[in-house]
C-alpha cells in the first residue's frame, strides 16, 4: 500500500507552502502553482506529506492510498 | 473496405428498407434523412422497426436482459463520439455496476465550434437519439434521461422537445419508459465535457470539477450518470436493432461501424457526412464536391486536435489506426481543411487566444499557461518574439499540459505543439520577418464569441 | 459600602482584566496583520510561507485564549457586576452596557472566525471565507469597547499600546488594498472609506468621550459606583 500526493488544481490557490514542507516531491512552477511528483511515498515522506497536507490552506493537497485499481493517474476519460 | 461516404445532401429518395432488414451499407444513422425538419415518430418506427426494450419483467430478468444489451455493444466495438472515443460498453458496465439508481445523460451540448453532427442529428432525427438514449438506460437501470442541448440551438431544442411530446403520446412506447426531459446547456467550450455538464444540471457551473468522484459513480443529484454523446446513443439505437456483426460489417477491425463527420473549408458542399471508419479523406472531399481551393493542410479532432500538412494528406484514411502515425485523432469528428491562402501562424494564434479565452478559469496552470502560450504566439506572428520564442513554446507546452482539472489545456497544448510542427517554416518566417500578406486576411478557422459565465474566478497566484 | 471598596483599591481581577484584554487587543492587531501577510503571499527565506501561516493562525488562538482569560477575570470582578452570559450576549449587562456589548460582539465575531477556521474542511470555501472577513469588523469593535469600558483609559501605556495597534491594522489595511490595486475597485474603496470614516470618528470622539470629563458616568457606570468626590478624574484615579 503506497502513498502518493496530489493536487486539486480547482482549489490550489498557490499558496506556495506544500513546497516548502515537501521538497522532495514539490517544486512551484513560474506561476506559484505546484509541479508534483508522483512516484509513491517512502517512510517518513508520508508524515511529511501529511504535513504539507494539513498546511494547505485551501486544502488542495492530497495524500492518497493508491487502490490496486486505481493505480495510475485518475482521469476524465471522455470530454 | 472503403466504400464511397454518403453526403447528409446527396440523399434526395432514400432507400426504404422494411423493418426487418438491416439497412444498407450506408447511409445509416442518416437513413432517410431530409434537407430540413425532423423525421416524425411513425416514420423512424416505420424505416428502423420498433423499439427493442424488454418490457417489464422481475429484477433478475431486467438484469440479465441489460447485461446482453451491453455484451452486445461490447461486440460491436462502439466508442464514444463525443471526442475521447472511449469504450461505450465499458463505460455502461460501470455504470450498472455502481451503487444507486443510474441517469443517463445525452450530450448534444456541442461545444467545439466547427462541429454541426450533434445539432443535425437532432433537429433531424431527433427519435434515432430517444431511442439509443432509452435503450442506455434499460442498460443501465436508468429511470431517467436527461437530454442537453446547447441552449443557443433554438431548431435542435424545439426538435427534441416536438419528439419526447410525440413520445408521450404514443402508448406503446410510454409505457415502461424512462422520464425523459430537456435541458439547455450554456455554449461555451468547456460547457459539454462530462463534468461541468452534471455540475451544471446539479445546479452549479458549466464548470468541470475535480473527480473523483467520475460521473459514472456519482453525477447527477450524485446517482451513477451515464453521459454519451448523443451520436453514440444514436449508433445504440441500430446495434440494439441489428446486432453486433451488423455493426462491424462496416468500418475496420480496430475501429468498427460507420461515424458522423462534419467537414470544413474550402470544399464545395461543407457540411456532415456519414463515412465508414478508414473511409479515406480524398473519399470524402470527393462527396462534397471537390475542393474550391488548394488545401494546404488539414486539421482533424477540433481545436484540440492535429494538423497533418497538406503533402502527407494523400492517402490519409480516417480512423484512429490511420491517423496516429500523423499525430491525430478523429476527436468529435472534425475535419477543417485550411486554404494555401491562409497564413497558418496567424490562425493559429487566434485558435490559440481563444482557447485561451475558453477556459473555465479554475486552474492556475491553464490561465497562466494559455495566455502565455497565447501571447509567445501571437508575437511570433507580429516578428517581435524573443529568439528563443520556439523553446519558450515547448516549456510552456510541458507547463500547461496536465495540470488541470480537465483536458482543455492539453488539448490546446496539443494544437500548438502540432501547428509548430507542421508549419516550422512559416513560424520560422514570422518570427525573423513579422507578418506576413496573409495574415490580415479574413480567419478561415471559425472562432465565436461565446463567452464563458464567470462565477467569481478567485484565482490570484503570484502576480 | 462602596466607599470602603474604594478604599481597599482595586482588586487583582481588575489587574487581569485589564491587562489580558490589552494584550488580547495587541494579539488580535498581530494576527490581522499577519492575515494581510498570509494573503499577500510574502515570505524571506528566514520566514517561510509555511511559518508565517502558523504564526498567524497560533496568534489567533493565543488572541482567543487572552480573550478569554479576560472575561473570566471580569466576572470574577467583584466591583462591577458582569455576569458571564454579558460576554456573549451583547447589551444586557447593568456595568455601562452599550460599551460592554461592544465586547461581547467582538466576542462572538472572533469566535465565528476561529471555530469557522477549525472547521473548515467541512464548509465550501466561499462560506469559510465569507466568515473569516468578519476580522475586520470585529477589530474596530474590540477597540471601542476598550476606549469605552475601560477606566484607565487616560493613562499613558494604554493609549500608546492603542496607537500601536491602531498603526499595525492601518498598515496592514492600507497594504491588503493597495496592492493589485485598481483590482476589484468597489470593494477596496469602500474599505479605504470605512477605514478613514473611523479614524475621523475617532479623532472627534475621543477627546470629549473617554479622554474627557466624567466618562465614567457617562459611559453608563451604576451610579453605585461612581466615586463620591466629583467626578473629574486626572490620570491616574482608578474609579
Amino acid at each position: 500500500m503506497s502513498h502518493r500526493v496530489r493536487i486539486n488544481p480547482i482549489t490550489c490557490e498557490a499558496h506556495g507552502m506544500c513546497a516548502e514542507l515537501l521538497p522532495e516531491r514539490i517544486t512551484l512552477d513560474e506561476w506559484g502553482y505546484p509541479l508534483l511528483d508522483e512516484t509513491p511515498l517512502h517512510g517518513s515522506e508520508v508524515e511529511h506529506a501529511i504535513r504539507a497536507a494539513r498546511a494547505c490552506p485551501t486544502f488542495a493537497l492530497l495524500v492518497q492510498r493508491d487502490r490496486s485499481s486505481r493505480g495510475e493517474r485518475v482521469r476524465s476519460p471522455a470530454r | 473496405m472503403s466504400s464511397s461516404p454518403t453526403a447528409m445532401t446527396e440523399i434526395r429518395s432514400p432507400e426504404r428498407s422494411t423493418p426487418s432488414s438491416p439497412p444498407p451499407a450506408l447511409p445509416r444513422l442518416l437513413a432517410g434523412i431530409r434537407p430540413h425538419g425532423a423525421m416524425a415518430l411513425e416514420e423512424h418506427l416505420a424505416l428502423h422497426g420498433p423499439l427493442p426494450l424488454g418490457r417489464g419483467g422481475r429484477r433478475r430478468q431486467l438484469r440479465e436482459r441489460a447485461a446482453m444489451l451491453i455484451d452486445e455493444i461490447e461486440r460491436a466495438g462502439l466508442l464514444g463520439r463525443g471526442g475521447a472515443a472511449f469504450p461505450t460498453a465499458t463505460k455502461m458496465r460501470a455504470v450498472a455496476d455502481a451503487r444507486g439508481r443510474a441517469i443517463v445523460v445525452a450530450n448534444a451540448a456541442e461545444g467545439e465550434p466547427a462541429s454541426l453532427k450533434d445539432r443535425t442529428l437532432l433537429e433531424t432525427l431527433p427519435h434515432l437519439v430517444l431511442d439509443g438514449a432509452v435503450i442506455a438506460a434499460e442498460a443501465v437501470g436508468a429511470d431517467e434521461v436527461i437530454v442537453c442541448v446547447c441552449e443557443t440551438a433554438g431548431q435542435s431544442i424545439e426538435a427534441v422537445e416536438h419528439a419526447i411530446a410525440e413520445r408521450s403520446r404514443s402508448s406503446e412506447l410510454a409505457a415502461g419508459s424512462p422520464k425523459v426531459r430537456l435541458a439547455t446547456v450554456p455554449s461555451h467550450y468547456v460547457a459539454g465535457q462530462e463534468s461541468a455538464l452534471v455540475n451544471y444540471i446539479n445546479g452549479g457551473a458549466a464548470k468541470p470539477t475535480f473527480t473523483p468522484p467520475m460521473p459514472f459513480e456519482q453525477g447527477v443529484r450524485r446517482r451513477p450518470t451515464l453521459v454519451d454523446n448523443v451520436e453514440t446513443l444514436a449508433h445504440v439505437a441500430l446495434i440494439a436493432r441489428h446486432g453486433a456483426p451488423w455493426f462491424r460489417e462496416l468500418g475496420i477491425p480496430t475501429q468498427p461501424g460507420s461515424t458522423l463527420i462534419t467537414l470544413c473549408g474550402p470544399v464545395t458542399h461543407p457540411g456532415v457526412y456519414e463515412i465508414e471508419h478508414g473511409a479515406s479523406l480524398a473519399s470524402l472531399i470527393e462527396a462534397s464536391g471537390g475542393t474550391t481551393a488548394r488545401v494546404r493542410a488539414a486539421l482533424f479532432g477540433g481545436y484540440a486536435g492535429a494538423w497533418v500538412g497538406g503533402d502527407r494528406l494523400h492517402g490519409v484514411a480516417l480512423s484512429k489506426e490511420h491517423l496516429a502515425p500523423h499525430g491525430a485523432t478523429l476527436g468529435a469528428g472534425v475535419v477543417l481543411l485550411l486554404s494555401e491562402e491562409a497564413c497558418p501562424v496567424a490562425e493559429t494564434a487566434r485558435v490559440a487566444r481563444w482557447m485561451e479565452g475558453q477556459s473555465a478559469r479554475q486552474c492556475g496552470p491553464c490561465i497562466h499557461g494559455l495566455d502565455a502560450l497565447a501571447s509567445t504566439v501571437e508575437e511570433i506572428v507580429g516578428g517581435i518574439a524573443h529568439p528563443k520564442a520556439m523553446q519558450r513554446l515547448e516549456q510552456l507546452a510541458s507547463l500547461t499540459a496536465r495540470r488541470g482539472a480537465c483536458a482543455h489545456p492539453d488539448g490546446a497544448v496539443n494544437l500548438l505543439l502540432s501547428a509548430v510542427e507542421v508549419f516550422s517554416s512559416e513560424f520560422a518566417d514570422h518570427a525573423r520577418h513579422g507578418p506576413c500578406e496573409s495574415c490580415s486576411r479574413r480567419p478561415e478557422l471559425p472562432l465565436p464569441e461565446r463567452p464563458v459565465e464567470d462565477a467569481g474566478s478567485r484565482k490570484a497566484g503570484r502576480a | 459600602m462602596s466607599a470602603t471598596l474604594a478604599a481597599a483599591g482595586p482588586s487583582v481581577y481588575w489587574y487581569l482584566t485589564r491587562s489580558t484584554g490589552a494584550v488580547a487587543m495587541l494579539l488580535l492587531s498581530i494576527a490581522l496583520a499577519l492575515g494581510v501577510v498570509d494573503v499577500q503571499r510574502w515570505s524571506t527565506p528566514r520566514w517561510p510561507r509555511f511559518v508565517l501561516d502558523s504564526l498567524h493562525r497560533n496568534v489567533s488562538l493565543l488572541a482567543l485564549a487572552f480573550l478569554v482569560a479576560h472575561i473570566l477575570t471580569s466576572v470574577l470582578d467583584s466591583f462591577a457586576p458582569i455576569g458571564l452570559i454579558e460576554a456573549v450576549i451583547p447589551f444586557v449587562g447593568s456595568y455601562r452596557p452599550f460599551w460592554l456589548g461592544l465586547g461581547a460582539v467582538a466576542f462572538d465575531l472572533i469566535l465565528a472566525v476561529i471555530a469557522t477556521s477549525l472547521l473548515r474542511q467541512r464548509m465550501g470555501y466561499a462560506t469559510w471565507r465569507a466568515v473569516h472577513w468578519l476580522t475586520y469588523a470585529s477589530w474596530p469593535i474590540a477597540l471601542l469597547h476598550g476606549f469605552g469600558t475601560g477606566s484607565d483609559v487616560k493613562s499613558g501605556w494604554l493609549l500608546v499600546l492603542s496607537v500601536l495597534c491602531a498603526a499595525l491594522v492601518a498598515a496592514a489595511l492600507l497594504a491588503r488594498v493597495i496592492v493589485g490595486w485598481p483590482e476589484h475597485l468597489r470593494v477596496r474603496g469602500a474599505a479605504l472609506g470605512g477605514a478613514g470614516a473611523f479614524s475621523l470618528f475617532l479623532a472627534l470622539w475621543l477627546p470629549q468621550g473617554p479622554l474627557g470629563s466624567e466618562w465614567a458616568r457617562r459611559s453608563g457606570t451604576p451610579t453605585s459606583l461612581l466615586p463620591h468626590a466629583h467626578a473629574s478624574t486626572a490620570g491616574g484615579s482608578k474609579r
